[in-house]
């Protein structure tokens, strides 16, 4: 029953051996990595606050580090036994209570000076922002995000769309793949470069502030162990500048596009709607045109699905080529048991010709 | 012990598969705790190995995403619950009658116990991979993944239940045997520190395996049953489970390293030709970072949904906790400050182990910046910890402990020149292997994901290679060990019965250990007894040799006047083993909800108790056999 | 064995420092449940909650419970003075109690779940039937403890000096009537007082 045997899936960039013997000579730059995942990056002052209070603490133990281990090496070397030795036994020390005191003290100060700024950080970090701040719900499923702006009603997954220099408050929950807390595992939202991660729970509500203080890209990754998929749920957030930010609400909360009568993207929309005696698209995914409320699937909203450029928990760029296999046989492009636990993109045997519409009706929702 | 004259009534053979079966002599379990503990440590290497070869390079799947989720849950299990508890239980098992002056522990039958409810639990969680597959929810099982996890994690929460008897009552039996069985003499203050150590962490599983036994009562209810405990949708909490879990699950950090500590403790001195340094601060910082150690959980849950006032307590309870840790590294330095150090095998692992777990109690502290934690939780910063803390410090002692007793066991040497191949790669191997993970973690790296993402970059998957790489050196390191162990025992170097020129009274005994431990059971006057028994201070204070035979330095048998004619040592018993067995089907009833095989197992305990306690004495001169196993614990009196 | 009791370092036996040492593990396993219960009295997802309690009832059984403490401390002094046969009359009286009780917790059990409280209801459910059947299957496990000594000092395996024995079974069942009334008073009477 457990077998679930998944192939990677052959779209995946891959890298070759040797980039490693580069990052080998990039190795002696920087710590720093070349990703932006980077957790020493911090890109906003949720990151930075962590990351100024790590730095000193960062240096004592460093010193602490060197002087403890250079107090080994050297009694090592110094008291070591010697070839000319006589055989008498060195002095009984049995100990010294002014060195005890003075190592009781010295680091009990040392912690007390460390922990007034991180219990200051600790509630500046949890506590709503001061200035405006824009609301987005998050979601956590196996094994995707989803977003909601209650501001603007807009629904998206995996990556979130945010204004640059604008302080964001998360307010997360976890639930799935039914819209109750009846189901759904803990997950944690983790994009180092902007904050720390804090955890999703089902059945309650946590919150996370971050703020990206230039445009830009910033990757993470659910930090929680959530089974099977965990490793292929991943966030990207777009942080963008005002004009950017107003085009991009603007499209979301615009209806889908509707295609034109008799195009292959018509008739895939058809088979969106409807697959016989197979689950139509539109049971679990949403492509709202206009009419009505929103509201959400349990699958990824797919109004504006070109809009964002990878799929399937962000693991996948989102083109014709990888939306067809992923139609095809999720299960090949992403590691899930939908037969066994109904948790996942289950495979709907489509042909080829309804493959056809489909991938061309999705690549026209832009 | 039993003679061919009298009856039968309990198993007599010294020798065999059945002697080893029925076996209550604390030595004999030891070692049966010591190769099984290889056994698994071989099992968890495997699969640390399937890790390191899945990660050694970014996007590939070298086995599917479930087999790695099993494999990664699997190593924690097993490193954890099966290698590094019972290894130090083998060392409990074999030194602490040795080292406090008793024949035996208070309740041998209870310790054979101990032992296959270890070995049954163990058999019965790696049963999973032929049954459907292994627990794949971490070693941590939070709810409610658990409970969505099926069949898999219902031998998770029921294994573990198993190996917590077997420490529970492993717990019980080492309090009594060393606050009631010491050596005439042997106050509180004169104990070994590792007497302390094991005393201490005997307390911790005391009063953590029952909040285990709780939660994972609870998973198998909500994982087999449908209850409904930790199940959100009915409003259980799922932060509940994980308060109980570490409310467990911090002191066993410190279940794991005392024990290493209370070796290191024991070597250092005997390296040092020196006592160590402020015996009495390094026992009081023990048994405080034992007490302060529950009450630190939360510092695995900064991540979780708590408050920032709960976040703030602990944060300071667990800064608290390092300056305890920091008076003991302090000690051992000090230890060797002004000895005369012979860098013998045991001695360089003591090192190694100040040294590396000094980098692992650094890292533990910035852990407790919770703003900055925010960014290392669940990181390979966070994996990196842990393995400088539980392997570069609790097996790097017990490591060390293993070629430091090996003599005492074997009455043989190990070879010191493969030992020093041994240590060297093997610090090599470790360091190639966890230290990179300190970096790849900060650069993004989450735990627990059976791919390495590529988007982390070159540099990442660097570090990852290396960290594989190191996983080879480690593993050619283990080989030299285990060939070095081998021989040792086939041909080794006689040792004589005091190798190091050691200080504790498991020395004054011949090596390898009499059945009966000691012939007569001394009278302490000191700590480090036997050190004062091979040396005097002259007027200036300065140690000199007491000639040999001048003083009661050797416990010998035969023609001394003092020996006692009479020792009665506790008799050998099948039912413990017999009794276990029952473990089985109560384990597969409740796993399957099978209620007949359930009580078939029930049944079949209370009859293996039943054999128990009316289980005659071999030499049929008592018949209260309940008191037996106390008879041989106080020998001498007795008679 | 009054020979042991001199011979070890804290003057008490053995086995009595091993149950005393065991006991204290157990209260952290109680402790735990009746806390979890603690937390989920309120959680009944609709289900029934505290007011399903039948007070006069448990008191009866409780009440019961609590007797059988007593009878322990007579069989314990019975044996004490050597008079096996009154001893193993207590003891018999005491299993017997703790039967009575343990039906009634059946009893009540059935009741509840016609009543639709079953395990799979709610937390509160959950927790309330876990709780309540651990400490059911410790007295259950006392029980059986007691008929053991019974049938022991019938054949002669236990003897008259070995009141140690009957104490040690009276520890373990005094402890098991202790958590019986924390699990009452905090269980029933002080949730169905708040409650109303």
């Amino acid at each position: 029953m457990r077998d679930r045997v998944t192939m990677r899936p052959p779209t995946r960039r891959r890298r070759p051996l040797h980039l490693l013997i580069l990052a080998l000579l990039a190795l002696g730059l920087s710590a720093c990595g070349d990703a932006e995942q980077n957790a020493l990056l911090p890109a906003g002052p949720y990151a930075q606050e962590p990351h100024d209070l790590i730095i000193p603490v960062a240096i004592i133990a460093l010193v602490v580090f060197v002087l403890v281990q250079g107090l080994i090496i050297y009694s090592s070397w110094r008291y070591r036994e010697r070839a000319d030795d006589d055989g008498s036994l060195p002095e009984q020390v049995h100990g010294n209570t002014r060195l005890e005191i003075v190592w009781t003290v010295i680091p009990a100060l040392i912690l007390a000076a460390i922990a007034v700024p991180t219990v200051q950080g600790i509630f500046s970090q949890m506590a709503e922002p001061d200035d405006d701040f824009m609301t987005i719900e998050v979601i956590g499923h196996r094994w995707w995000f989803e977003y909601y702006y209650p501001d603007h009603d807009i629904y998206t997954a995996n990556e979130m769309v945010i204004p640059a220099n604008t302080p964001v408050r998360l307010q997360m929950t976890a639930t799935d793949p039914a819209r109750d807390a009846s189901q759904g595992v803990i997950h944690s939202f983790w994009v180092p470069r902007l904050a720390g991660k804090q955890d999703l729970v089902p059945g309650q509500t946590t919150f996370l502030n971050l703020q990206a203080d230039e445009p830009g890209r910033f990757l993470g990754m659910c930090a929680e162990y959530c089974g099977l998929s965990h490793a292929n749920m991943r966030i990207r957030v777009e942080a963008l500048d005002d004009g950017d930010w107003q085009a991009w609400v603007d499209n979301q909360t615009s209806p889908a596009t509707v295609p034109d009568e008799g195009t292959l993207e018509a008739r895939g929309r058809e088979l969106y709607g409807d697959l016989g005696d197979r689950q139509a698209c539109a049971s679990c995914h949403q492509v709202w045109e206009g009419d009505g409320s929103r509201s959400p699937g349990q699958g990824p909203d797919l109004t504006h699905l070109m809009s964002r450029q990878e799929f399937a928990g962000a693991i996948h760029d989102l083109d014709a080529e990888n939306l067809r296999a992923w139609l095809a046989d999720p299960e090949s492009m992403k590691a899930m048991n939908y037969e066994l636990d109904g948790i996942g993109m289950p495979n709907l045997n489509l042909t080829d010709d309804e493959l056809d519409a489909l991938v061309a009706y999705l690549l026209a929702l832009d | 012990m039993s003679s061919t004259t009298t009856p039968k009534l309990r198993p007599t053979k010294e020798t065999g598969v059945l002697s080893w079966l029925a076996t209550t002599d604390h030595k004999r379990i030891g070692i049966l705790y010591f190769f099984t503990t290889l056994v698994f440590f071989f099992l968890g290497g495997v699969e640390s190995g399937f890790i390191r070869l899945q990660l050694a390079q970014a996007e590939q799947s070298v086995i599917s995403e479930d087999l790695y989720n099993q494999i990664f849950t699997m190593h924690g299990i097993t490193m954890v619950f099966l290698v590094v508890m019972p290894l130090s239980a083998a060392f409990f098992n074999y030194l602490i009658p040795l080292m406090i002056g008793a024949r035996d522990v208070a309740f041998p039958r209870l310790n054979a116990f101990s032992y296959w409810v270890y070995l049954f639990g163990g058999i019965f969680l790696y049963s999973s991979f032929f049954l459907g597959g292994a627990p794949a929810g971490s070693w941590v099982g939070y709810a409610p993944l658990h409970a969505t996890e099926g069949m898999s994690m219902g031998f998770y929460a029921i294994g573990i239940q198993i190996l917590g008897l077997s420490s529970l009552a492993a717990a019980v039996n080492f309090i009594t045997t060393i606050l009631n069985m010491r050596a005439p003499g042997m106050t509180f203050m004169r104990m070994p520190v590792f007497i302390w150590m094991a005393l201490v962490t005997n307390f911790l599983l005391l009063f953590a395996i029952p909040v285990i036994a709780v939660a994972l009562f609870m998973l198998q209810f909500d994982t087999l049953y449908g209850g409904q405990f930790f199940q959100p949708g009915s409003g259980g909490d799922p932060i509940l489970y994980q308060h109980l879990f570490w409310l467990f699950g911090h002191p066993e950090v410190y279940i794991m390293i005392l024990p290493a500590m209370g070796i290191v403790s024991e070597i250092l001195p005997v390296g040092s030709r020196k006592p160590l340094f402020g015996y009495a601060a390094v026992v009081f910082a023990g048994a405080a970072i034992g007490f302060i150690g529950f009450g630190v959980w939360a510092h695995h849950m900064f991540t979780s949904a708590i408050g920032p006032v709960a976040r703030s307590a602990f944060a300071l309870s667990t800064m608290f906790i390092a300056v305890p840790t920091g008076i003991k590294v302090f000690n051992w330095v000090f230890t060797m400050w002004g000895g005369k150090i012979r860098f013998t095998t045991p001695m360089l692992f003591s090192v190694g182990f100040v040294s590396m777990f000094v980098i692992g109690g650094l890292s533990g502290v910035t852990h407790a910046i919770v703003p900055h934690n925010a960014q290392q939780h669940d990181t390979y910063y966070v994996v990196a910890h842990f393995h400088y803390v539980l392997f570069g410090g609790a097996l790097f002692g017990l490591i060390a402990g293993i070629y430091f007793w090996f003599p005492k066991v074997t009455g043989k040497l190990m070879s010191e020149k493969l030992g020093k191949w041994h240590f060297w790669t093997w610090l090599l191997g470790f360091n190639l292997t966890f230290g990179p993970m300190h970096m790849s973690g900060l650069l993004g790296q989450p735990r627990r994901t059976a791919v390495l993402p590529g988007e982390l970059g070159a540099t990442v998957e660097l570090y990852n290679l290396l960290s594989s790489l190191g996983v080879i050196v480690l593993t050619g390191s283990a080989l030299v060990f285990l060939y070095n162990l081998i021989t040792s025992i086939k041909r080794g170097e006689a040792s004589g019965d005091d190798p190091w020129n050691a200080r504790t009274l498991e020395w004054m005994t011949p090596s390898p250990t009499p059945s009966v431990n000691f012939y007569r059971i001394p009278t302490i006057t000191h700590r480090d007894e036997f050190w004062h028994r091979k040396y005097a201070e002259d007027e200036s204070g300065k140690p000199v040799s007491i000639p040999a035979g001048a003083s009661d330095d050797h416990d010998s048998d035969g023609d001394d006047d003092h020996a006692e004619e009479h020792i009665h040592m506790p008799d050998p018993s099948l039912w413990p083993f017999v009794m276990c067995l029952a473990f089985f089907p109560i384990a597969y009833g409740m796993l399957y909800f099978n209620p007949w095989l359930f009580a078939l197992g029930a049944l079949w305990l209370v009859v293996g108790y039943f054999l128990w306690i009316t289980e005659p004495l071999a030499e049929g001169d008592d018949d209260d056999p309940e008191d037996a196993d106390d008879h041989a614990a106080v020998g001498a009196a007795a008679h | 064995m009054a020979a042991d009791a001199h011979a070890t370092t804290l003057g008490l036996d053995h086995r009595k420092l091993a149950m005393w040492t065991f006991l204290g593990s157990e209260f952290l396993f109680f402790g735990a449940f009746v806390a979890t219960f603690l937390l989920y009295v309120t959680t009944t997802a609709g289900g029934p909650g505290v007011e399903i309690f039948d007070i006069p009832f448990t008191s009866i059984s409780s009440f019961v419970l609590l007797m059988s403490s007593l009878t322990m401390v007579l069989a314990h002094n019975a044996h004490r003075q050597g008079d096996l046969r009154r001893m193993r009359l207590w003891i018999l009286a005491t299993a017997g109690q703790g039967a009575v009780f343990l039906g009634g917790q059946v009893f009540e059990f059935t009741v509840f779940v016609k009543e639709g409280l079953v395990l799979t209801r709610s937390p509160f459910a959950s927790s309330f039937y876990v709780l309540t059947g651990f400490h059911g299957v410790h007295v259950f496990v006392g029980i059986l403890l007691l008929l053991s000594l019974y049938s022991l000092s019938l054949t002669g395996k236990v003897k008259k000096d070995q009141d140690l024995k009957t104490e040690m079974i009276g520890l373990y069942w005094h402890f098991v009537d202790i958590i019986w009334v924390v699990i009452f008073t905090v269980v029933y009477l002080i949730p169905e007082i708040a409650v109303g």
